[in-house]
């Protein structure tokens, strides 16, 4: 499996890819195998607030929903319209399937996530148990 | 005991198979001081020809061929034959929730039709596949429309069921909502500048019942536009399903919040009734209660399935749209049945009759009492305002086997002396002049008296 | 199928369009008796409330209606065709008197609101399945109102919630065991309380030291299944209550499983404060396709000022009749007096079984679910040994190695007439094969049913993709419910 190595990454299975202090977020390829086919996004609408750590959305598959958790804080520019009637496309290229673009508050808060090594090792670990 | 398919060599044969020396071994586990050591005080075990005398009993102290004037909220409607000969049918009556969908087609295809039929009806886009009851339905559409709006307060019409308000009340409470009556008109309807007052920006919706609970039609158009014109949901209770088949249902409504009672299901002294939400597409993934959807299975072949469970409970915990798990299935199933025998034609007419029984009910009552809110218009039930009781009245006409309409002072002090009739396509037109008739007595007999009372403080 | 079925054949059944695609314009399977009072006018009553078209509700005549209905219920499994295994849903046989007296005139015809002199025989039936039930339960008072468990659920938290406010603070939490059901979460936050997790000891049960050290002035109730969801009797029970009530807290019990305790245990005996029953699990009231059910709420006395009104009392008179005024109260829980209908099936079944039969039945129930443990252990893992009662749980571990999951296990449990078990439940249970057999099961047919997990576990070693694409025997199979949740349908329109 594959991990972009421009990407951060969360323990929660989140990537923000930065470019100054703007930044994309989706979930991990890992995340959408593990989670099976998706059917439902919730995001939250451009403006929206989002706190590091805290919930900002949630996927769905047919039996399972997962929240979806800020890797940085900031506030939401943009919203990925599309994935509200193909949520699918995650399954399909999850790295390439962003959610929301974020105005970050602090961009020095993305020293403390996982680098894309890191996450493979975690993500070996988690599969192991 | 009857139902237990075991003989006691079959007993002695499991027990032996797992080898355990008496039954007592499997009940080790508890503590023995918790043990019951003697027999429950309940009754004997009966025949079931005792059952069935017990319980004719009681039936018959249950006033067993009374004719009824009762609605508010529970409606007399011909059942058909039919409804009970289907729901009797093992494979309907004794299936559990059909989550295994290959072996639960027939329930879910019926859902998936019951979902349809109940749109048809209310103009709404997507409907459940039931809740407990009207009441309880109405308290949820209620809490949808908090979720949805993101606002707190809740604004009810005074008009809606006092015991659906009741309800609603015991629902908000821990959720911290704030809940205020807005008050109706002399002439039975929604004052639409009390409630134009009454929403803020914290609304999250107006509840409101039509027909409501005097039977009055509310003006839905209006009251919508003065919701939505403030950022508010208009939720609207309908509790006698019977008036869709004639009353322009509120299309403009956000959520309708339902009671299908009337559709085939028995009195029976208050439940199982069928409780349904139906709302606009966009809305659904707030919705609670189950759904079932149609999509095909891996040859192609059109099946139906339960959908949306997300929102559910069993997967959502304590994030769940509503608590809810079993609903009321096999009542939907009635009246699903009772839709489908009456459909396109016969709702409308059995609408007609019930509108123009009450019709000539009501003339008749106004002759001599007061017909209150008669400038409105109404479907089957009406209020009638009397000089003396209904309580004293109404025992008067219970000695013809009749039951009168419902005192409202419990509910409306403010209405003094005033009671709910109702009228369906059952009511025959003697037990109207009956009941019409002992209403006219009692109002001559006090009007008698009062003449005297008056004479004589003339001839002081 | 290789391996044959001795339970199950095909047979052929009838296949069934919606109904919408039978209608035609004129057929009817309606006809009203002629109006005794002159026909209205009614676009002059109504004026712009007439409502001018009924849109696409069908047009059928009586017939097609039955036919149709008819080849609908032939789709479907049920109690009355055979074993309906689910764990924690007691799916027992649902007698027929029970039917019959529902049915008589003046109970089924008899209006909530109906004067009180006439409603005695409804408010007898009250009143003894109420006796009947708090001697069951050994608990003080009772209400029927609630409409299924769950609402039972929400009536005794609110209660709860009520004697904490009376004593001066309503506290925040309530502990819920991280086996339970998902209703007791979803309920303790509709009644404003926050859900905290308590996990299972190794034995599958509370685990006693977590309880202590969890439990503080906090805690407004513990929320116990009691046998627990992995049908196993909590022994600790004693200690459990006195840990919560040391500390000012209640212990609610969510009744499911009590199918494994009538006649033999008593919850209230126990340290339980208050507690719902299923009367559509343990008290034989038919499951319908999903309901109605009942959930009466049990309490002990220092509860009962907080029951939801109206309350069935005896007057001075001796007549039976309600109370309104109840200054307590937590207030009414829906309109109305309850799921009546219930109530009076629930008594038929306890007047035709009687406290002998009651006890057999519980007896039976344990038998059962136990003979079933031991004809599948080694056949399929037992995650915990801890004695069973009423329903034992395996996982699919053993299967697994094969990538064949609980859910293909149960679909391929259809080819072999049967219905599934519960499958991924409890989630203390990775894979959980949760079965309860009840007590309607002769020997036979839980013979056939041990015969045919031992077949589905030989063919998963032997040809698992024969299991991995069950069942093979119904009209469909395996639908696709992702696609009917990205895009939904739930509804037919016309053309489509």
């Amino acid at each position: 499996m594959p991990f972009p190595t421009d990407y951060k990454y969360t323990k929660e299975h989140e990537w923000i890819k930065a470019d100054g202090k703007n930044a994309t977020i989706g979930i991990t390829s890992y995340a959408q195998e593990s989670l099976g086919d998706l059917v439902f996004v919730d995001l939250p609408k451009p403006g929206a607030e989002i706190t590091s750590g805290k919930t900002f959305g949630s996927v769905e598959s047919v039996k399972a929903v997962s929240d979806l958790y800020a890797p940085v804080s900031g506030t939401v520019t943009e919203v990925n319209g599309e994935l509200a009637t193909a949520p699918e496309k995650i399954n399909k290229d999850a790295h390439s399937a962003w959610m929301v673009k974020i105005t970050m508050k602090d961009p020095t808060e993305l020293n403390s996530l996982l680098s894309a090594s890191d996450y493979e090792k975690f993500v070996a670990e988690e599969g192991g148990r | 005991m009857r139902y237990l398919p075991k003989s006691p060599a079959d007993r002695k044969a499991m027990l032996q198979a797992m080898g355990a020396s008496s039954i007592d071994d499997l009940f080790s586990p508890i503590p023995a001081e918790y043990r019951l050591e003697r027999d429950l005080k309940v009754p004997r075990q009966m025949a079931e020809s005792e059952i069935v005398d017990w319980f004719r009993e009681r039936s018959r102290e249950n006033g067993d061929s009374y004719a009824s004037f009762l609605g508010a909220g529970a409606y007399s409607h011909y059942r058909p034959v039919i409804i009970d000969s289907l729901i009797s049918r093992g494979e309907f009556l004794t299936a559990y929730t059909p989550y295994q969908a290959e072996i639960s087609q027939g329930t879910l295809q019926a859902i998936f039709e019951f979902q349809t039929m109940i749109c048809e009806l209310t103009g709404m886009e997507v409907a459940n596949a039931s809740m407990y009851d009207g009441s309880t339905a109405a308290a949820e559409a209620v809490m949808m429309a908090v979720r949805l709006t993101g606002r707190r307060s809740v604004v009810i019409a005074r008009s809606v069921h006092p015991e659906y308000r009741e309800v609603l009340t015991t629902y908000a409470h821990h959720q911290n909502l704030p809940l205020s009556t807005s008050p109706f008109k002399d002439d039975g309807r929604l004052d639409l500048d009390g409630l134009d007052e009454s929403i803020t920006a914290d609304t999250a919706c107006v509840l409101i019942q039509s027909p409501n609970f005097f039977g009055t039609i509310e003006d839905v158009s209006a009251i919508a536009e003065i919701a939505h014109q403030k950022g508010a949901m208009l939720v609207v209770s309908i509790a006698e399903a019977v008036s869709l088949g004639i009353v322009e249902p509120p299309r403009q409504a956000d959520v309708i919040a339902m009671e299908a009672q009337s559709f085939g299901v028995p009195l029976g002294f208050g439940g199982p009734y069928c409780g349904v939400i139906a709302t606009r597409e966009q809305f659904v993934r707030q919705m609670p209660g189950r759904l079932a959807g149609q999509t095909t299975d891996r040859n192609g072949k059109r099946g139906f399935v339960l959908t949306l469970a997300t929102r559910e409970q069993h997967i959502r915990r304590e994030k769940a749209t509503s608590n809810i798990c079993t609903n009321q299935a096999l009542v939907a199933l009635m009246v699903n049945i009772f839709m489908t025998i009456y459909g396109k034609v016969g709702l409308k007419e059995l609408a007609k009759q019930n509108l123009a029984k009450t019709a000539y009910a009501a003339a008749q009552f106004g002759k001599h009492a007061k017909v209150l809110f008669s400038g409105s218009p109404r479907f089957n039930e009406f209020v009638v305002q009397t000089s003396e009781d209904p309580y004293a009245i109404n025992s008067r006409i219970l000695g013809h086997k009749i039951v009168g309409g419902l005192p409202l002072k419990k509910f409306y002090p403010e209405l003094g002396n005033a009671a709910l009739w109702c009228c369906t396509e059952l009511t025959t037109r003697s037990a109207i002049d009956t009941a019409g008739g002992l209403v006219a007595e009692s109002e001559r007999s006090v009007g008698a008296a009062k003449e005297e009372v008056d004479a004589q403080e003339v001839a002081r | 199928m290789k391996h044959v079925t001795r339970k199950a054949t095909r047979n052929v059944n009838q296949n069934e369009g919606l109904i919408f695609e039978k209608s035609s314009s004129g057929k009817a399977a309606w006809k009203l008796p002629p109006l005794d009072v002159p026909a209205v006018d009614t676009a002059a009553l109504l004026g712009p409330s007439e409502r001018k078209d009924l849109g696409n509700m069908p047009e059928i005549s009586e017939i097609e209606i039955i036919r149709h209905f008819t080849r609908l219920s032939t789709w479907n499994y049920a109690i009355d065709l055979g074993m309906y295994p689910l764990g924690s849903c007691t799916m027992k046989y649902n007698p027929r008197v029970n039917e019959l007296v529902v049915r008589l005139d003046g109970l089924a015809n008899g209006h909530p609101y109906q004067p009180e002199p006439i409603s005695q025989g409804a408010l007898r039936i009250i009143k003894t399945l109420s006796e009947c039930l708090t001697e069951i339960t050994g608990m003080d008072a009772i209400t029927l109102q609630p409409a299924a468990g769950a609402h039972g659920e929400l009536t005794g938290l609110l209660m709860v919630r009520a004697y904490h406010e009376s004593n001066g603070d309503p506290r925040k939490k309530i502990l819920i065991p991280d086996s339970a059901h998902g209703t007791n979460p979803a309920t303790a936050a509709m009644v404003g309380y926050k859900v905290e997790n308590l996990k299972s000891n190794a034995e599958g049960m509370v685990d006693v030291a977590a309880l202590t050290a969890q439990m503080n002035e906090d805690v407004a109730a513990l929320m116990l299944t009691n046998p627990n969801t992995l049908g196993v009797f909590e022994q600790e029970i004693h200690k459990i209550a006195e840990i919560m009530h040391a500390k000012g807290g209640l212990l609610y019990m969510d009744g499911a499983n009590m199918n494994a305790l009538v006649g033999k245990v008593r919850p209230g005996d126990f340290g339980v404060d208050v507690m719902h029953l299923n009367l559509h699990k343990t008290f034989s009231t038919p499951h319908g396709g999903g309901g109605p059910g009942s959930g009466p709420v049990a309490v002990k006395q220092k509860l009962e000022q907080f029951l939801p009104t109206p309350v069935p009392i005896t007057k001075p008179d001796g007549t039976l009749g309600f109370e309104y005024s109840r200054p307590q109260s937590v207030g009414r829980v829906r309109a109305f007096h309850g799921n009546f209908g219930m109530f009076v099936r629930a008594l038929a079944y306890i007047l035709a079984n009687g406290p002998d039969g009651l006890r057999q039945t519980t007896e039976d129930a344990v038998l059962n679910a136990n003979y079933i443990r031991k004809g599948l252990e080694g056949v399929y893992d037992l995650p915990y040994s801890t004695p069973s009662m009423h329903e034992v749980v395996f996982s699919d571990k053993l299967q697994a190695r094969k990538g064949v999951k609980t859910m293909d296990i149960a679909k391929r449990l259809i080819d072999y007439g049967f219905h599934p078990y519960t499958t991924a439940f409890p989630l203390i249970v990775p894979g959980a094969l949760m079965i309860e057999p009840t007590e309607s099961e002769p020997k036979e047919e839980l013979d056939l049913f041990i015969e045919a997990m031992k077949s589905i576990a030989e063919e998963v070693e032997e040809d698992p993709q024969t299991v991995l694409d069950a069942p093979h025997s119904t009209r469909v199979s395996r639908l696709d419910e992702t696609a009917a949740a990205r895009k939904p349908v739930l509804r037919w329109k016309p053309g489509s």
